[in-house]
């Protein structure tokens, strides 16, 4: 346990946490770097996702797209356009990004197309056009799913983000791979605690927000300005749907 | 690509440690995953202590527990033993998860119908649960046979990564072909052994394919 305690003593030495290549900094780094290739990801998947949920065309394109993408290694990819491209931002934000659309397009599809029929013909025959079916009835039902997708992805791209240190860039990779370099151990382990950490905490958080999108329980509470004409009456129906995920007593109780 | 077809005896001798990286713990992860998942599948509170876990060791990212292993178990560090491990661990926290929920999947008059026939628990769940649990259970080796074959190829930084050498050989020898070829390679080898599993999972489960009209 002795490279345990040497790491934990860089770990609380304040000295170690200054400077452009101090731990705060590596933070930092390796936090953009996940940030801007999960909202790339986002971008690219999201909508891919919401369409052809919407449409119910090319299910089969997100099946053979998620498993062809999985299959590349991120490694090779980073390396690769490294080479190509020359060190900077561009080589890990492609090679991140590409690891982070797999869960999102998978997530934002499947959150799509299983929300229940009955509530979007329900939508439709109320008059809804397409975009607002899409935006106010199977978006906010599919949330709890995107935003699954969403955690998965982070956590995948927060975790391979150590391998842009191998490509000289900064992040917390750089401790794992010049401690190995050097052979100093406790230095890479001080690399992998704090990757670790940093992985936990931020799929804590988004363990949080994805147990608040479940629609339904009220938990993301948003007012909904609901204009009355003069015909109408009130009805308390609010905008709950049976999610796949929505296993929320509170739901059940509500008597559908 | 011409690095490829010019270097085919290295490759082969290197998709033969990359699938001895990737495979043998797919293997010890069932081993460990399938009898766990049915143990705790029933006990709600051994069930969520047991998703719990498996959640936090898939947080944890793949190089950061190629290089702590050594710490905690009696392996060197940069030794191959520290790969299969850690992939161990993968698998086994991905299908731990996912048996049960499989197993939850079996329909109710179908456990009935068993339980009337007279078979005990264990009967059931060896003969009834787990075989119908198996569409479930491929779809979920599948996503980790092809996620362990890539990520085999990140321990090339650690010095151990079958086809992943080319990409840190190529990096330091500024061949960008090389590296390109070692992409080819472990995607190829990855779409090889998800079609294997998909058409095992068809051989072992004749039943899923007869379509009652």
């Amino acid at each position: 346990m002795n490279f345990l305690q040497q790491a934990l003593a860089y770990i609380f030495t304040a000295d170690n946490w200054a400077g452009n290549a101090g731990l705060g900094a590596r933070i930092l780094e390796h936090l953009q770097y996940t940030a801007v290739a999960v909202a790339v990801s986002a971008l690219i998947a999201i909508p891919i996702g919401m369409i052809i949920g919407h449409t119910g065309r090319g299910a089969f394109l997100v099946v053979t797209a998620v498993n062809a993408l999985r299959a590349l290694p991120t490694l090779g990819v980073l390396l690769l356009g490294v080479l190509l491209w020359g060190l900077g931002l561009l080589p890990p934000t492609v090679a991140l990004t590409l690891l982070g659309v797999p869960p999102l397009l998978a997530g934002t599809y499947a959150g799509i197309a299983n929300v229940d029929p009955k509530i979007v013909d329900a939508a439709t025959s109320m008059g809804m056009t397409n975009w607002q079916v899409l935006t106010r009835v199977e978006v906010p039902n599919a949330a709890p799913l995107i935003l699954g997708g969403l955690r998965t992805a982070t956590l995948q791209v927060v975790a391979t983000a150590t391998v842009a240190a191998y490509a000289s860039l900064g992040g917390l990779g750089r401790y794992l791979i010049d401690g190995i370099k050097v052979r100093q151990f406790h230095i890479a382990l001080v690399g992998a605690l704090l990757v670790t950490v940093l992985a936990l905490v931020l799929d804590g958080l988004l363990a949080l927000v994805v147990r608040a999108s479940v629609p339904g329980t009220g938990r993301w509470r948003r007012r909904i300005p609901q204009p009355l004409l003069d015909d109408e009456v009130a009805v308390d129906v609010g905008p709950q749907g049976r999610g796949p995920e929505n296993r929320d007593p509170s739901v059940m109780r509500e008597g559908w | 690509m011409h690095y490829l077809l010019t270097h085919l005896d290295n490759a082969w001798a290197l998709t033969l440690i990359h699938l001895r990286l990737a495979l043998i713990p797919i293997v010890l992860g069932l081993l460990i995953a399938v009898p766990l998942g049915s143990l705790v599948w029933r006990h709600t509170a051994l069930r969520r202590f047991t998703t719990f876990t498996a959640s936090i060791i898939f947080t944890i990212p793949s190089l950061a527990l190629f290089v702590v292993l050594p710490l905690i178990i009696p392996t060197r560090i940069l030794d191959e033993a520290n790969v299969i491990v850690a992939l161990t661990l993968y698998t086994a926290a991905l299908l731990v998860r996912a048996v049960p929920e499989a197993l939850d999947a079996v329909p109710g008059a179908v456990r009935d119908a068993a339980e009337a026939v007279g078979y005990t628990k264990l009967g059931q769940l060896l003969k009834i649960e787990l075989p119908l649990s198996l569409p479930v259970l491929v779809a979920g080796l599948r996503v980790v046979a092809v996620t362990n074959i890539s990520m085999v190829a990140v321990g090339s930084v650690i010095g151990i990564g079958g086809l992943g050498t080319w990409f840190t050989e190529g990096y330091q020898s500024d061949k960008s072909d090389q590296i390109v070829a070692g992409i080819i390679a472990i995607f190829v080898l990855a779409v090889l052994i998800d079609v294997a599993i998909l058409l095992a999972g068809r051989l072992i489960t004749p039943w899923a394919r007869v379509r009652v009209t």
